[in-house]
């Protein structure tokens, strides 16, 4: 299955390694991700004010490319967006409802962007990569895992854009499941914790980078408590609160016991045996080897 | 020590341009506190989510001056659970609008040290900008 | 036959547009078959004197009255040709004010010409009039309570007290509904069991109540006082004779009954045997067996009660056994479900051990005071409000009603029981209505119970203590409090229970927002429901306390009292029947009239049952053979006014023939003219039950005859008389347009839409726009009209 697909700034950066280890993995089970040739910034958070519609030019002008892809016949019949960053799919999802509901914008929008080729018909679906999966069906994942990852104990860290709001969320906002079937499908366990969906501080890190080590250090002691070896998430903005603000609290206090975070298609990865060099463990801030060394399930 | 506050017509004109701005009918909060109870940032606000949706409804606009709504983060904890579904997060989205587009930005990008830019993920650094500046 | 015209000047409103000696001209008053007279006002008594004196000095035998809507004066002229010995079903109206007049005011000649038509159509319908008869049907004594709660049982006391036979229904083993799980009740703090156990007695003492209990609604047809239920009832297993060998309830049974299951009436805090009587103050107090866990029927390893039984009794064989009951009453009573809290995961329902529903908390408060209670509580206790009310994230907006007041009772009577408990509740408001309540409400918090004005926001769990600690904001001091607590409760608010979907299936009931069921008009017929025949006691119809629920049980039994004293109604015989010479019995009508009218007699031919047809006509296109026919609209007379309502077409005009329910889209329609409401002076309106009845055949005749267009209106099915009957349109209009699309004919000519009362304008602009649009099509030439209408009528 060939996809189109749209990576955001911060994978081609920071979070390299969510990216190879994504695209390995999705080899590995028959999905191609195309990438968009000429995407551009969603603008990573979402404008909430009703009068804000230019802000949302960026997203539709990713939505053309999808819509040119299928022309070009580079994809099949084949509408859906698949992204990998949370934040990407939050804004973009959001962006994309209002379009579709909304024939006034959707139609000023357009006027705007008269110099593309094409008006956006508004027929593009934002999906995120763990509702592929889903989609994919977990048993049949299970069945391509050539390496259980057996006693891992993973918490799964949802944070805040893959589920609210609840018109984008890809699963229940209060009990969501699929990234703990994305877990068990791997062959770990999946912890189940109170902080799954609790905000990681978000950008504060930026400016308040107080209130993130606050909220970081909740996360990871709920994590903690609850019997977690490692914490996976699919947002890289959490990925570097948690990682790297994770690991600057443990300067600050030696005697801290971190827990490693891992983007989840690195597991996904580590359990279908992709090649080590593509799970990119090496971006990881917090020690990632040793953990999965001791359980034999690195060498 | 408590003021004593007048209702004034004019507060109306400040509850309206919220309204207008956030698309939200504040006036339908039923001041249940299940915005402010669930808030993971309750801890660094000065005043509750649910008391700032209290003085927009009553046209106050001191709540201009709360820190509450610069630390807002659009979680959206609080729009899944508010029984009357409405949306703190555009509310004090609203209210960064309305103070932003007085051309004051409340932060800086020389504020940011080069080390500390380079580490950070882009994402963080563009929504950190497009929260706090007009 | 001699058919009177009289032509109504409506004190100018029609004669001031209408120039009506023309149209009396072209009525031709020397026709022998015709007498024609105008008069200033039809309706006022001489106006009536003049029809009546008329019919009897020519002996007409059929009469047009040609002046307003028949909604304004049908019934009185129907009046008059009674008083002149005529059938009233013999009355035809042509409503030249509404549809004529009123909107071509600035085109007099325009609108004499269209009322010559609408006259001519009403003449041609006269003409194939027949007497009809209003059959009187006689109403019985018989009702049909369902459910058994406390509202069903007061209803049924009523009713049987009046003297009526009524059949209770009840899905459980026992009667009581929730009242029969209720601890104390608020405000007076009586136990419950005692004050329901008598009225449970004293339903299966009376004479006049058979109680069917673990009885099942299957499916109930009719409507209009008329109606027949299939129920089920379950086995119970234990042999029930009135001899010598009947259950002595000496429990020897259950002692060797080695099943162990959540008993529903302990809330599943105490267990119970397969074997089991349901509570100590069951009714009626017997035995049965739960098939679904008894081993003998899981797996037939067990025989054990069989084997003690000294009376013999248990029997495995027991079938369900069907009944059919017919009755000219049904008051539903089929109660509520508390929310499922499941549905609202952040509670942590289901997944923390010490997060309780509000009835399991009336056992656990019921059993409190034993000396080693199956459920302890704690020493911290906490009451969270509004649980799946006031919620428009889970879709219910409307406040429970009883939840403020059963939560400060549970509390009360927990703090009386063990004063050093700390009890806290989490509440928006405080919602203290009713008599006595809010001083009950007082003395809880003298009593030293917390109330913290704030929804708790957040729940978790502590993982060694299996503590439950909330997250909430005081909102009156604006603290944000994070506190364990040994126990929550949660106040579930109420829904219509789901077992009253079967009944609001089978009776087609109207829901209201909220879900429950629909009052006929919520301040004047709080009871009743827009079925007539069919009422409303207790939950079922919203939220209500026991004294809310037992008054409103009397006010149905009220009702059907006063409904069933009539003795007798009339039908109006707009119903539909069936030409037996023609019928050939190929049973394809059967599945086509939704209130199950339509069977086959020992013939083998279809026949109509005049007490549940509703007149709708959908059955009509059903058969091939057109053997179904509708009194008062019958094939015949709409063939004749269709063709009369064109005939005086020129070359150069245009018609849109216009069919309209009589219910709604007449009635709007009306409404346009009543505002003078200008619109295209090419409509010819015809008045049906339901535009389901025009059938394909009438569609291409009307097109063969000259209409330009046609457009049928009805109701939408929501609301509407014949919810059913917009389906049966849809497929007459598909068969139409296939044709259609053979013969090129543009499909815009054929336009089916659906009003409400309100929708003026919406018919305004789309008949307007089709006048426009067959002003730019070409007519339909001749030989393509004939493809589409080959017979000869
Ligand atoms: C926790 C709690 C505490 C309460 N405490 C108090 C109190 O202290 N004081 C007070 O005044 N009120 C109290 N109430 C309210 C009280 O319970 C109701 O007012 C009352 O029970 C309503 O009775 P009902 O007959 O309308 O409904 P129900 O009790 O629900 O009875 C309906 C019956 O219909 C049966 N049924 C349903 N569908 C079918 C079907 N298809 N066929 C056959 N049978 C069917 C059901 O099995 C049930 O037996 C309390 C409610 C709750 C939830
Ligand atoms: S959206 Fe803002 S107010 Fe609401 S919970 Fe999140 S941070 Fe708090
Ligand atoms: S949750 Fe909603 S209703 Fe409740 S206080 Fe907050 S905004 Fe108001
Ligand atoms: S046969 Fe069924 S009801 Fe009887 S004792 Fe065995 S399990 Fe219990
Ligand atoms: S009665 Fe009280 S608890 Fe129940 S819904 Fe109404 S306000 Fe909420
Ligand atoms: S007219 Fe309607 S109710 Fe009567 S038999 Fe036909 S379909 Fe049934
Ligand atoms: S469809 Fe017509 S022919 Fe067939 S049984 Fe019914 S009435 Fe008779």
């Amino acid at each position: 299955m060939k996809i189109p697909y749209f990576p955001g700034c911060t994978l081609k950066t920071t979070a390299k390694n969510f990216e190879i280890s994504a695209i390995a993995s999705a080899k590995k089970i028959g999905i191609d991700f195309i990438e968009l040739d000429r995407w551009n910034c969603c603008g990573v958070v979402s404008s909430l004010t009703s009068d804000d519609l230019m802000k949302h030019l960026a997203p539709v002008r990713n939505f053309l490319r999808v819509q040119e892809m299928n022309k070009q016949g580079i994809v099949e019949n084949e509408n859906r967006m698949v992204t990998l960053c949370s934040m990407c799919y939050n804004t973009l999802s959001l962006s994309n409802k209002r379009m579709k509901e909304n024939a006034d914008d959707l139609q000023k929008v357009n006027d705007f962007m008269h110099r593309e080729e094409e008006n956006y018909k508004g027929d593009v679906d934002v999906v995120h990569f763990l509702s592929i999966l889903d989609e994919y069906g977990f048993d049949k994942l299970a069945q391509k895992v050539t390496k259980p990852l057996k006693d891992l104990k993973v918490a799964s860290y949802y944070g805040c854009t893959l589920l609210r709001p609840k018109s984008v969320g890809i699963d229940d906002t209060e009990d969501p499941k699929i990234l703990e079937n994305f877990v068990k499908a791997l062959g770990a366990d999946a912890i189940d914790w109170d902080a799954k969906s609790r905000c990681c501080g978000s950008y504060h890190t930026v400016n308040n980078v107080d209130i993130v080590y606050r909220l970081v250090q909740g996360i990871v002691d709920d994590a903690k408590k609850n019997g977690a070896d490692a914490i996976i998430t699919s947002c890289p903005l959490c990925a570097f609160n948690l990682d790297v603000r994770q690991s600057e609290i443990k300067d600050k206090n030696p005697d801290y016991q971190t827990l490693p975070i891992y983007y989840f298609t690195q597991l996904m990865g580590l359990a279908l045996e992709i090649d080590k060099q593509d799970l990119g463990l090496e971006f990881n801030k917090i020690e990632p080897e040793k953990l999965l060394k001791k359980l034999n399930l690195l060498s | 020590m408590a003021i004593k506050v007048k209702f004034k017509d004019k507060n109306d004109d400040f509850y309206k341009k919220i309204v207008e701005l956030s698309g939200e009918q504040v006036a339908l909060c039923d001041q249940c506190g299940t915005c402010s109870g669930g808030c993971p940032f309750i801890e660094e606000m000065d005043i509750n989510p649910s008391e700032i949706m209290r003085k927009v409804m009553l046209g106050q606009k001191e709540v201009m001056d709360s820190r509450t709504m610069w630390i807002c983060a659009s979680c959206f904890t609080c729009t899944v659970r508010c029984p009357r579904e409405l949306d703190v997060s555009k509310v004090s989205e609203a209210l960064r609008q309305v103070k932003l587009r007085t051309a004051i930005d409340e932060i800086s990008i020389a504020d940011i040290s080069k080390e500390e830019a380079k580490k950070l993920p882009t994402i963080a650094v563009v929504g950190n900008f497009r929260k706090f500046t007009g | 036959m001699k058919t009177g015209i009289f032509l109504c000047e409506c004190g100018g409103n029609i004669s001031n547009t209408i120039d009506l000696e023309n149209v009396k001209e072209h009525l031709n008053d020397e026709d022998e078959k015709v007498i024609v007279k105008i008069h200033g006002n039809m309706c006022s008594g001489a106006g009536q004197k003049l029809l009546i004196d008329e019919a009897k000095k020519h002996g007409l035998d059929k009469i047009v009255v040609s002046a307003c809507s028949p909604h304004f004066h049908e019934k009185t002229f129907r009046g008059a040709m009674k008083k002149a010995g005529l059938n009233p079903y013999n009355l035809e109206i042509a409503n030249l004010r509404e549809h004529c007049s009123w909107i071509h005011k600035d085109i007099p000649k325009v609108a004499t010409e269209k009322a010559k038509e609408i006259v001519d159509a009403a003449k041609a319908k006269a003409e194939l009039d027949y007497a009809l008869e209003e059959k009187m049907m006689k109403l019985g004594n018989e009702v049909l309570v369902i459910g058994g709660g406390i509202a069903g049982i007061q209803t049924s006391l009523d009713l049987a007290d009046s003297g009526k036979n009524v059949t209770l229904i009840e899905k459980q083993p026992t009667l009581g509904g929730k009242m029969a799980i209720l601890t104390k009740t608020f405000p007076t703090e009586d136990c419950a069991a005692c004050i329901i156990s008598p009225k449970m007695a004293a339903v299966i003492d009376h004479p006049n109540i058979t109680l069917h209990t673990n009885t099942e609604i299957q499916d109930i047809a009719g409507h209009r006082l008329h109606f027949e239920a299939k129920v089920i009832k379950h086995p119970r297993y234990i042999k029930d004779s009135i001899n010598m060998d009947q259950c002595l309830i000496c429990n020897k049974c259950r002692e060797v009954c080695p099943v162990s299951q959540p008993n529903y009436w302990e809330q599943g805090i105490m267990n119970r045997e397969a074997i089991y009587i349901p509570a100590p103050h069951a009714i009626p107090y017997k035995y049965l067996i739960d098939a679904e866990t008894c081993l003998h029927f899981v797996d037939g390893s067990c025989n054990k009660c069989a084997e003690v039984c000294p009376q013999n009794v248990i029997d495995f064989g027991q079938k369900a056994e069907e009944l059919n009951i017919a009755v000219d009453a049904v008051v539903v009573a089929t109660g509520f479900d508390i929310f499922d809290a499941k549905r609202k995961p952040v509670f942590g329902y289901g997944k923390y051990e010490n997060v309780v529903t509000s009835l399991e908390m009336e056992r656990i408060v019921d059993h409190i005071v034993e000396k080693d209670p199956p459920r302890k509580v704690g020493k911290r206790v906490a009451f969270v409000q509004c649980v799946g009310s006031r919620d428009k994230q889970i879709g219910n907006e409307y406040c429970s009603r009883v939840c403020c007041m059963y939560s400060i009772k549970l509390a009360s009577l927990l703090k009386q029981a063990k004063p050093e408990i700390d009890i806290y509740i989490f509440y928006t408001d405080i919602r203290a209505f009713g008599k006595g309540y809010e001083e009950y409400y007082k003395r809880s918090q003298e009593m030293g119970i917390k109330f913290i004005r704030g929804k708790p926001s957040h729940f978790t769990e502590v993982k060694e203590t299996k503590q439950v600690i909330l997250t909430v904001e005081d909102t009156l001091s604006r603290d944000i409090i994070e506190t364990e607590f040994d126990l929550v409760v949660l106040a579930n608010g109420l829904e219509l229970s789901k077992s009253s979907d079967i009944v609001a299936d089978s009776l087609k009931l109207a829901k209201s927002d909220d879900g429950f069921f629909k009052e006929a008009h919520p301040k004047y017929k709080p009871v009743d429901t827009l079925v007539e025949g069919v009422f409303l006691s207790g939950t079922a119809q919203g939220p209500k306390d026991i004294p809310d629920t037992v008054a409103q049980a009397s006010a149905a039994a009220a009702r059907v009292m006063a409904t069933l004293a009539q003795k007798e109604f009339a039908l109006d015989p707009v119903l539909a029947f069936v030409n037996s010479d023609i019928c050939d019995g190929c049973e394809k009508c059967l599945d086509n009239c939704p209130p199950k009218a339509i069977s086959m007699n020992n013939e083998g031919k279809a026949e109509i049952n005049e007490a549940l047809c509703l007149g709708c006509g959908s059955c009509i296109t059903s058969c091939p053979l057109e053997a179904i026919d509708l009194n008062y609209y019958t094939n015949k007379q709409i063939y004749a006014e269709i063709e009369a309502s064109l005939h005086l077409k020129k070359e150069n005009e245009k018609r849109i023939l216009v069919f309209a329910d009589n219910n709604t889209t007449y009635r709007l329609i009306d409404a346009c003219g009543v505002r003078k409401m200008k619109y295209t002076n090419y409509a010819r309106v015809l008045r049906v039950p339901s535009v389901s009845r025009i059938s394909p055949n009438l569609i291409e005749f009307a097109f063969a005859k000259g209409a330009d267009a046609v457009f049928l209106g009805d109701s939408p099915a929501k609301g509407s008389h014949f919810e059913w009957a917009n389906k049966t349109t849809q497929n007459n209009i598909k068969t139409v347009l296939n044709k259609f699309k053979k013969l090129k004919i543009d499909s815009d000519r054929l336009i089916f839409s659906q009003f409400t009362a309100a929708d003026l304008m919406k018919f305004i602009n789309e008949i307007n726009q089709v006048a426009e649009k067959i002003d730019k099509l070409k007519s339909i030439p001749e030989d393509i009209k004939k493809q589409l209408f080959p017979k000869e009528k």
